[in-house]
């Protein structure tokens, strides 16, 4: 048993068995957190393969839906995009575990008006291994016949994994909620790409939603959790990572 | 025809005669025709040069009508009593005569010079504008209480027709004028004019039009636009063309400098400028972008030895200062003003008595309009200065001289009316009264723009505007509009129109941020407050950092912060701006003009034309290289510092050839030539590599037909359509235009931005899942002519098929030397971000090694 010893709401054992990596095209990119070297995926998602978990954060599923309900009518698609995304990783990957990191529904609603294709590719892709909600700001309180288990916060290994990052410095935590995404210019022109963010004790992960925005990685909100530029952000390309130190990156 | 034999003479009645004959003028031969022909109730679109009395000819008939008895002379509140219409009550008399301007500021100053003949005449007639600026109370009464005479702007109009009253109010309407029709109809704001015009032709039995203009192409096409089409053969207003005035004096600038290879600072010129303003009264200095009105003004100051008046004016400045400069204007305080086509509407400025343009025309007709600016009385001609800022831009001043002696014009063909704009129109006309889907679409289709629109297209917008028009029916219960029993649509719910009328208008501006000056910042302390200074697009900031300095308002700045929509800035040290690329305004290079170009590079007989620096330039690329044929692509090829490099001349405008730049570049990949980059200029394109094309094609390995086939445009166009950030810049306007996604406002909360909507992302989302998205087709008709210039690569490449000539070269030639001399100026290899980003990595990596 290598769980962690913090105060969580939820615990899961480390997988014994763990270690063999699927096999896989691309090049890894590891991200260090708490000495555990993690492959992080262009798409946005996290993964460990020691335990054979991938994190996702922000899914905001139903977004499109709650911003219809105040009649701005975004394409209905945002789900079924999300959801084909997350199937692409979790095929990549075949995790034993899900962890869904919170403001996975843009709001509580959300899982309420999920089509009937979407709650089934949900289902499908739910099936065959642990799944586990954890909960956000948007999404506090999910109902329960959308599959999986549900907590307030994991800890794993090193590894806590919550959903708001905590303003004192935190050792092996890995949350979501603040969207980061990181500016370069180059050549004269600016290049913005969701990104992970860390700098080897905490990992602020992209948003997974296909509508999910994004905060400036040079926003007080995120700069500020790390003290300084002392981190790096990995930039998510369309087949790898880049990671480009947060001195170079430009505020908005 | 002698004005006596007029038969408008007659019409005219005496009051209007005496007061003509005490300012001393006659009325002119245009004005009374148009007299005549709107007593016989026709439809009129005249055209006639600035300087000609236009704007008084458009009122006269509305001014004389209204200025007769209608009912015995009494008391105006008796003449102004409640009478049925059926739906509701109106008074009578009522709205008499509407007039359209595309600028607000044109409006109120018609208006104020309307009170002068309307005073001395004694009239009986109220004239009242209507703008974003005008009070609610006024807008109120104005609706209850109509004036006779509004004058207004198409936005507001739109917001008129969409309110319940719109019967009530434009059910007496008699005469819509609608000014500067030429600039009007170019863009997103005249489709939605057409519909709005089709509407009030519906509920104003008896209206007729006048149109104003000045000279265009096909007049036809805006006699067209006018009125109401019914199917079968168009129908059009009476056409009457002014006399013209005498012919302009336009020449070019035969600088005794050198001329520069690239470039568009016109910095050799600057003394030749700076003495034809001395020598002028007053002077308007055109120039095509923002950039380069600030560095001109700059310049100009700087040799300003006698502190003549110079000011400058563009569409960032913030209005209380372009305001400033108008009314010291006006009143002939300024000696020259350096400006954008921020000053190509306005009123007229009588003592200007030259107009310099500096930089490319252009256009035949832009440049003649421009010109038309000065000296606006008719036996006068007006004076014109073309300055080229490069060698390219002397030959295509040279083909606007040219067509200038013939008078010819080129302005665009009639525009395709726009289905996002449709969009926004169904909804405006459910906020007003609920409409039976049949017959909205009659009506649009009288609109001209529309006159051709599909059943099929129509219902598609009715659906977006409904639940958005998706294939997936998943927001019925969200519906912004619903069809009632009655098979009449009428709006949801109250809010849907009162978020109709926050977004209404065609006109999206880039994000705008608001500039101040600012101290310079010691400390970190955010700087708040400041004066303001203007309003730069947010992309132009998006790639600087803190301590960047630029040229803006005349001064040059250091950028400090950004905070919201504020960008902070202070008074630069520095004499040297780092960003220089501010452009703002680019007009792409008209067809027309183009092709004059072409034609004068062909003919080494009309070289004799040209100043002498250019004519040896044209020289010596024939004797290196070859110069293209009229119809043909010249094609050079030839290495350079570890790089092969392919140059093409097609003459197209940058837009065009950007889009060429990019799908050209998608293609050497597949062929492995592994390209690097490209940059366009308005003439020619430049693409390098690793690769080597002359190689490839002397081993018959690569053919130029195969690369410049037109199918470019199939899978290529729509692969990097995915991507690109053009598209998804052209896809947000009709996103808003449309009404998908609300409009921000100065104020809103901008830093927030996990809780906003993207556009960009609801792109790559609707595109793969409903590719025949309405929206997504609006787009691509806007890419067809906008950023990406479909259009123009298309006809360029089914020009030259089979004649494109290959000139495999040693070294670069004297042709290519501009566009060579844009790479490092100019943006490069436009799309290929993940290749920056790869870039940006390796420099991080190579920082850590050393």
């Amino acid at each position: 048993m290598r769980a962690g010893a913090s105060a969580a709401h939820s615990r899961v054992s480390a997988n014994p068995a763990a270690g063999s990596s699927p096999s896989r095209e691309r090049a890894d990119h590891a991200v260090v957190v708490a000495g555990l070297a993690l492959v992080a995926d262009p798409a946005g998602a996290l993964y460990w393969p020691d335990e054979k978990l991938l994190v996702v954060a922000d899914l905001h599923l139903e977004k499109g839906s709650a911003f219809a309900r105040r009649g701005v009518l975004l394409p209905p698609y945002d789900t079924a995009t999300t959801l084909a995304r997350l199937a692409g990783v979790i095929e990549r990957y075949t995790p034993r575990l899900v962890i869904a990191l919170g403001d996975s529904f843009h709001d509580g609603d959300g899982p309420v008006r999920m089509s009937a294709p979407d709650r089934a590719s949900l289902k499908a892709l739910q099936r065959g291994r642990d799944w586990l909600w954890i909960a956000g700001n948007h999404d506090p309180d999910l109902p329960t016949d959308i599959g999986g288990s549900f907590a307030e916060s994991l800890a794993v290994g090193p590894l806590t994994l919550r959903h708001e990052p905590s303003q004192s410095v935190s050792d092996g935590e890995v949350a979501g909620h603040l969207h980061p995404v990181a500016r370069i210019a180059q050549r004269g022109r600016a290049v913005s790409r969701r990104c992970f963010a860390g700098d080897g004790r905490r990992l602020l992960m992209p948003a997974f939603g296909a509508y999910a925005g994004g905060l400036n990685v040079r926003d007080r909100a995120i700069f500020g959790l790390f003290g300084a530029a002392a981190f790096v952000a990995h930039m998510l390309g369309a087949h790898r990572l880049y990671a480009i130190a947060a001195q170079r990156c430009l505020p908005d | 025809m002698t004005l006596l034999d007029n038969p408008g003479v007659g019409l005219l009645p005496e009051i209007f005669a005496r007061w003509f004959a005490s300012r001393g003028w006659t009325p002119r031969a245009h004005q009374l025709e148009l007299l005549a022909k709107a007593q016989a109730g026709r439809s009129i679109l005249l055209i006639a040069p600035t300087g000609g009395g236009k704007t008084l000819a458009g009122f006269l008939p509305s001014l004389v009508e209204l200025s007769a008895p209608v009912l015995p002379a009494t008391a105006t509140a008796e003449r102004r009593r409640l009478m049925s219409t059926g739906r509701g009550l109106r008074r009578d008399g009522g709205l008499h005569t509407l007039y359209i301007s595309p600028l607000k500021a044109l409006a109120v100053d018609i208006a104020r010079n309307l009170e002068t003949p309307i005073a001395e005449m004694g009239l009986p007639i109220r004239i009242e504008t209507r703008t974003g600026d005008t009070p609610v109370s006024k807008r109120q009464r104005q609706r209850r209480d109509p004036p006779e005479i509004l004058l207004t702007t198409p936005e507001q109009l739109a917001l008129l027709l969409a309110s319940a009253d719109a019967p009530y109010l434009f059910g007496s309407l008699k005469r819509v004028i609608l000014d500067e029709l030429h600039a009007l109809v170019l863009s997103k704001r005249g489709d939605l004019l057409s519909l709005d015009l089709a509407r009030l032709f519906r509920l104003a039995p008896s209206l007729t039009s006048v149109g104003l203009s000045a000279t265009v192409a096909v007049p036809q096409e805006l006699a067209r636009f006018m009125v109401p089409q019914r199917g079968g053969v168009a129908a059009r207003a009476d056409l009457i063309v002014a006399e013209a005035g005498a012919p302009p004096d336009v020449t070019m600038l035969d600088s005794r400098e050198r001329l520069p290879w690239a470039g568009h600072s016109a910095r050799h010129a600057l003394a030749e400028i700076y003495h034809l303003i001395m020598a002028h009264r007053t002077t308007l200095v055109f120039v095509n972008t923002r950039s380069q009105a600030e560095s001109i003004f700059q310049e100009l100051w700087h040799i300003n030895d006698d502190n003549l008046a110079i000011a400058l004016h563009h569409g960032s400045l913030d209005v209380a200062q372009r305001r400033k400069v108008e009314n010291a204007m006006t009143g002939g305080l300024l000696r020259a003003v350096v400006c954008t086509s921020s000053l190509d509407l306005g009123v007229d400025w009588g003592d200007v008595d030259l107009v310099i343009n500096v930089g490319a025309p252009k256009g035949a007709s832009r440049i003649l309009q421009r010109i038309g600016r000065a000296n606006h009385r008719m036996d006068e001609p007006s004076k014109g200065v073309l300055v080229p800022a490069n060698r390219f831009e002397v030959l295509e001043c040279r083909a606007a001289l040219d067509a200038i002696a013939e008078n010819a014009q080129d302005t665009p063909p009639l525009r395709i009316g726009a289905l996002d704009v449709l969009a926004q129109h169904v909804l405006g006309c459910a906020c007003g009264e609920p409409f039976l889907a049949c017959e909205l679409y009659d009506e649009v289709r009288t609109a001209a723009p529309y006159a051709g629109l599909a059943r099929a297209d129509f219902d598609a917008v009715v659906d977006f505007v409904a639940t958005g028009g998706y294939a997936l029916k998943a927001y019925d219960r969200f519906a912004r509009i619903r069809e009632g029993k009655d098979g009449r649509w009428r709006i949801a719910h109250p809010n849907v129109a009162q978020r109709y009328r926050l977004n209404v208008g065609t006109i999206v501006a880039a994000d705008m941020l608001k500039v101040r000056l600012v101290r310079s910042r010691a400390s970190k302390v955010i700087p708040r407050g400041g004066r303001l200074l203007g309003e730069v697009e947010e992309y132009f900031v998006e790639t600087m950092v803190p301590g960047d300095t630029f040229v803006f308002a005349g001064e040059i700045l250091k950028y400090e912060a950004l905070v919201e929509d504020q960008v902070y800035v202070s008074r630069a040290a520095s004499e040297d701006p780092k960003v220089p690329a501010y452009e703002g305004g680019k007009f792409p290079l008209s067809t027309y003009l183009a092709a004059r170009v072409r034609a004068i590079v062909s003919d080494p007989g009309s070289w004799r034309e040209l100043p002498a620096q250019v004519r040896e330039w044209l020289e010596i690329q024939q004797w290196r290289s070859q110069m293209p044929g009229p119809r043909e692509l010249l094609v050079e090829t030839f290495p350079r510092a570890n790089k092969h490099y392919l140059i093409c001349y097609p003459f197209e405008g940058r837009l065009a050839h950007q889009t060429l730049g990019m799908l050209l570049t998608r293609r050497l990949e597949r062929a492995r030539l592994r390209p690097l980059g490209f940059v366009a200029n308005e003439y020619a394109l430049a693409v390098w590599g690793l690769g080597d094309v002359a190689q490839r094609i002397a081993r018959s390995e690569l053919s130029l037909d195969a690369l410049f086939d037109e199918d470019m445009l199939g899978d290529d166009l729509e692969a990097w359509l995915a991507e690109s950030s053009l598209m998804k810049r052209t896809f947000r306007s009709c996103a808003i235009i449309a009404g998908l996604i609300e409009r921000r406002f100065p104020g809103q909360e901008k830093s927030r931005r996990q809780v906003t909507i993207s556009t960009d992302l609801v792109y790559d989302v609707l595109r793969s899942h409903q590719p025949d998205h309405v929206l997504l087709r609006a787009a691509r008709a806007d890419a067809a002519t906008g950023l990406l210039d479909v259009r123009r690569v298309s006809e360029m490449l089914s020009r030259i098929r089979g004649r494109i000539v290959h000139k495999a070269l040693d070294h670069v030639s004297p042709l290519a030397v501009p566009v060579m001399l844009e790479i490092g100026r100019e943006m490069v290899y436009g799309e290929a971000a993940d290749a920056l980003l790869a870039e940006a990595a390796d420099e991080l990596v190579k920082e850590a090694m050393q």
